[in-house]
């Protein structure tokens, strides 16, 4: 498998985002990509890292969703390909498009950065694979503007189609249901903003994080690698 | 004020102009003698700046000198942008902390935005990777909306700079006391990770070689920066708000990943950042470093503004902004490098053989003055120094006793007072795991990060208790290093080296100098003893409001080095059954003490005694025993003395704590120095009863979640559970900052 780690101007998880897919996977591949790049089509995965893409000077991801990379993100997202967007990453797919909602401040209009209790709402995604489902994950979350928002029809289809993969065990930012991540229509975009990269090793205090990434790889290998 | 409207240089001498830009008389002659003419208004303009006591530290070099500033384990001492400490494998820890105060005072936001943004540049145009922030705050009590203002603007600050640059903010301290209210203290620390061979220097060498700008372009903002951090604050000081800059993070984090670039490039000649008197610090001490001259051309300068003159461009303190020597003809591949990351770049100048500082504008020169003059020439002070009667007055007091008796509720008390109380409403708005190598988030004694690839870890404390330096400077200069480098060892690590903040009053004042003679006295003393040289530093000087002086207030920046991760030590209890034993016994010395003040509402008489051989044999000890396998947590007692201590020990686990003492509130809340609690597994005891015979067994950790001390006739002193304590302990900040009173 191929991954790639978008770096958008002001991306500052992108290395800890790597560092998780090539030490703790078996995913041979993993490139950083400058948002300038054209085209991402020979990747079997997409991620979009946390960060401050362009200061998130405007709107989070607002600018971001903009770069030069996007059209490829987008178009790759649009033929099934897997995309993962975990914090500004997520926003940026959210401003691209690509999943519904929007970002507000958090209710304490502080920035927030605590390692949390994320539920596993669904674990029969290509994301989620590896946890069971009701699993009570610990994984941070670092962010300013997490406090999820989509209307009630939005989220009354996102809950009957399972949509909502993870939530958080307690209200830490007001996000609409708790939200902390959701997929959209097809089942290949996620969106989240806890960090699952920063939960790798125990050493660091947790390796609730890995599930996802292994998740990733394992669905890519049961769909592209033919065993006799 | 455009170039024709400018005062010619004899209005400035016949009008005294230069005393508005902070230059007194008998510098204003000097600089005439040293030019062989009167400066005009540009040249003015640059002695003012690098003879601010900020840039020139006039008040304090010699007192600085003092310092032991080497060792085999240190590259580079103080004189460039941070200090540099060998780290065995080709690697070296890059370090240095600076205030921010001033600009703080007046715009709480930006001014530690920015403090965070400088501190940041000095670090990695030395070519390292930051990879930590620390601060230390200090703020008068949260009883006004101001102070409260101010709290939660330099919090939010530093989480809005450091959060989106993407360097962890790990830890730091904070402290409140009504000697700030008027002038809070906000100095950041920055801590990089180097591979040896990439370390750069601050140089303009090579003849003919390029001068290079690189960064956001120059506005009005931040001119004369330098000078307002060199004057008291007073009831006008808010109209100094416009010399406050402004930070932009998204453009740091480009130039930060752009420089990281440039500086693996051979045609790289020196870097520096500028900081402090923006252009003209870093063009002369660039100059000076390497004892040659820069000619300059400013029309070329990239600028943010139209019609900026030669004067607003050289003292403006624009934010994100690096001073380059390039290789003559290898221009084109630094401005590649720039162009990846979006970054202006610009070539300003050339670097010359004679030892001028020479400005060129629209074809005119508009500054020709002598690099040595601006900078090794700037005015040396001796200053008088006078010991207060207050000193003497409080060495003669009879010894302080407390008075309470319900020692249940003394520690509940101490742990609600702010400068106790947890400090996680602040670093909850910092990102203090990006980069993911923090072993030791904050909250412990020291943040730990590891170095990837080995089997080393950093760890890194920010402190300083201003509280027993305004009582006894000397003793109170010795505590501040022992306490930075107890918190070092406790985490297990071996203190290397440290940065240090100096927060004072005016120096003009005999008593004020005297406190900063005697307090740097007792410093150095510290560092000799530990082996810890100073390698980079800051001064900040004129902390007064109103003719009101701040404590004295060193703050020290420490860095140790953990050799192996197996060897990272927390102050939380570990396990039930652990034996608790306390190293040290209490004295009772209350001076300057955290029960004192809130019982009396103010602080008096001796501080606690430091017997520094003492201090060293015990971190040795420590740290051995630690390396040993022996101990299972170590906290060191301060603040609050053992009762706090221990109870911090026992929050955030599952555990509680039994223990049995003397019914005495020395034992409880003394703050005799060089005393630990540690933590040790039953099977370890006797080995570490051998090796710290001064260790004295007082309890056992236990399942049941509470902390019960009793005497040995089985009375009760304290039975608190840990559910209460930590609620006390961190609803107490939160509390406060929602006050609508």
């Amino acid at each position: 498998m191929k991954a790639a780690v978008i770096v958008f101007p002001g991306s500052n998880c992108d290395r800890d985002m790597a560092h998780a897919l090539q030490d703790f996977t078996d995913v041979k591949t993993v490139d950083l990509i400058p948002h300038t790049a054209e085209s991402v089509d020979r990747y079997d995965a997409i991620f979009l890292p946390g960060g401050f893409s362009y200061g998130d000077y405007l709107r989070s991801g607002a600018i971001a969703r903009f770069a030069p990379v996007m059209e490829s993100v987008v178009s790759e997202a649009k033929k099934g390909k897997t995309v993962v967007g975990i914090c500004n990453g997520f926003q940026i797919l959210l401003e691209a498009g690509l999943l519904p909602g929007a970002m507000k401040r958090n209710t304490n209009l502080k920035y927030i950065c605590r390692t949390v209790n994320v539920k596993v709402e669904n674990s029969g995604t290509r994301f989620t694979s590896d946890y069971e489902e009701g699993e009570v994950l610990r994984i941070p979350i670092a962010h300013g503007d997490g406090n999820y928002e989509c209307d009630e029809q939005t989220y009354e289809t996102l809950k009957m189609n399972h949509r909502i993969v993870f939530s958080y065990e307690s209200d830490v930012n007001g996000s609409t249901g708790r939200i902390a991540g959701i997929t959209n229509e097809a089942g290949n975009v996620l969106g989240m903003m806890p960090h699952p990269e920063r939960a790798m090793e125990t050493l660091l205090g947790s390796e609730d994080g890995r599930g996802l990434f292994t998740s990733v790889y394992h669905h890519w290998r049961d769909t592209h690698v033919v065993t006799t | 004020m455009s170039l024709q409207l400018e005062p010619t240089a004899e209005e400035i001498q016949s009008q005294r102009l230069y005393t508005d830009m902070g230059v007194k008389d008998h510098e204003y002659k000097r600089i005439v003698q040293l030019i062989g003419r009167k400066p005009n208004y540009t040249e003015i303009g640059l002695f003012s700046v690098l003879w601010s006591e900020h840039c020139s530290y006039k008040h304090s070099k010699p007192l600085l000198k003092q310092f032991p500033s080497s060792g085999t384990h240190i590259l580079q001492g103080p004189g460039e942008g941070a200090g540099v400490v060998d780290i065995g494998d080709d690697q070296a820890v890059v370090f240095k902390v600076e205030s921010h105060n001033h600009p703080s005072a007046v715009e709480p936001y930006q001014g530690a935005a920015t403090g965070v943004g400088g501190i940041l540049r000095d670090v990695f145009s030395m070519g390292a990777r930051p990879i930590a922030l620390l601060n230390s705050l200090r703020f008068g009590p949260l009883a006004t909306p101001h102070v409260r203002y101010l709290f939660e603007e330099v919090v939010a600050g530093i989480s809005g700079y450091g959060n989106c640059v993407g360097v962890p903010t790990i830890g730091g301290e904070v402290q409140f006391d009504e000697t700030y209210a008027g002038n809070p203290l906000v100095n950041a620390m920055c801590v990089g990770l180097i591979e040896q061979k990439h370390l750069q220097k601050g140089i303009a060498a090579g003849v003919g070689n390029t001068v290079m700008y690189v960064g956001a372009p120059t506005g009005r903002d931040g001119i004369h920066g330098a000078t307002f951090a060199s004057e008291e604050l007073n009831e006008s000081s808010a109209e100094k708000r416009p010399s406050v800059q402004v930070g932009d993070p998204f453009t740091e984090k480009r130039v930060l990943e752009a420089c990281l670039e440039l500086v693996k490039s051979d045609a790289l000649v020196g870097i520096q950042d500028m900081g402090a008197a923006g252009l003209t610090s870093s063009a002369a001490e660039m100059a000076s470093k390497e004892g040659s001259g820069i000619d300059m051309n400013l029309d070329v300068v990239p600028q943010r503004e139209k019609g900026m003159t030669p004067y607003e461009m050289m003292l403006s303190e624009s934010q994100e902004r690096m001073l380059l020597v390039v290789q003559k003809g290898r221009e084109k591949e630094m401005e590649a490098i720039c162009q990846k990351w979006d970054i202006e770049s610009a070539v300003i100048g050339t670097v010359k053989e004679d030892q001028q500082l020479t400005l060129e504008f629209q074809g005119q020169v508009v500054a020709d003055v002598p690099v040595t003059a601006l900078t090794d020439e700037a005015p040396v002070y001796d200053v008088p120094s006078e010991e207060p009667f207050s000193y003497q007055e409080h060495q003669q007091l009879p010894t302080w006793r407390p008075k309470r008796k319900d020692h249940n509720a003394t520690l509940l008390e101490l742990l609600e007072r702010p400068t106790i109380a947890s400090k996680e409403w602040v670093y909850d708005q910092y990102d203090h795991m990006v980069q993911t190598n923090t072993l030791v988030m904050p909250g412990s004694d020291s943040a730990v990060l590891r170095i990837r690839g080995t089997k080393k870890a950093l760890a890194m404390t920010m402190d300083g208790n201003s509280r027993y330096i305004a009582l006894d400077p000397y003793i109170g200069g010795k505590i501040a290093v022992a306490e930075a480098a107890r918190n070092i060892v406790c985490s297990g690590a071996e203190p290397l080296a440290l940065t240090d903040c100096l927060n004072y009053g005016s120096p003009e004042q005999p008593n004020i100098y005297w406190q900063l003679e005697q307090s740097t006295a007792g410093m150095s003393q510290a560092c000799n003893t530990f082996e810890t040289p100073v390698v980079s530093g800051n001064v900040s000087l004129y902390n007064e409001t109103n003719g009101e002086a701040i404590h004295p207030t060193p703050i020290v920046g420490m860095v140790g080095l953990v050799k192996d991760l197996e060897h990272v030590t927390t102050q939380h209890f570990k396990q039930a059954g652990d034996y608790i034993y306390v190293i040290g016994e209490a004295e009772s010395a209350w001076g300057g003490s955290e029960l004192q003040l809130l019982e009396d509402g103010e602080i008096s008489g001796k501080v606690p005694h430091m017997d520094l051989d003492l201090e060293e044999k015990r971190q040795q000890q420590v740290l051995g025993a630690i390396r040993d396998g022996l101990i299972q947590s170590a906290h060191d007692i301060s603040e609050g003395g053992l009762a706090v201590a221990v109870a911090e020990c026992v929050m955030d686990t599952e555990f509680g704590a039994a223990m049995t003492m003397e019914n005495n509130a020395a034992e409880l809340f003394s703050e005799t120095q060089s005393r630990y609690v540690i933590s040790v597994a039953p099977e370890h005891a006797q080995e570490l009863e051998q090796a710290i015979p001064d260790a004295r067994r007082y309890g056992t950790v236990t399942e049941e979640k509470a902390l019960s001390i009793k005497t040995r006739e089985e009375q009760t002193l304290i039975l608190q559970p840990t559910d209460t304590l930590t609620h006390v302990w961190k609803g107490a900040i939160p509390c406060l900052v929602r006050s609508k009173v």
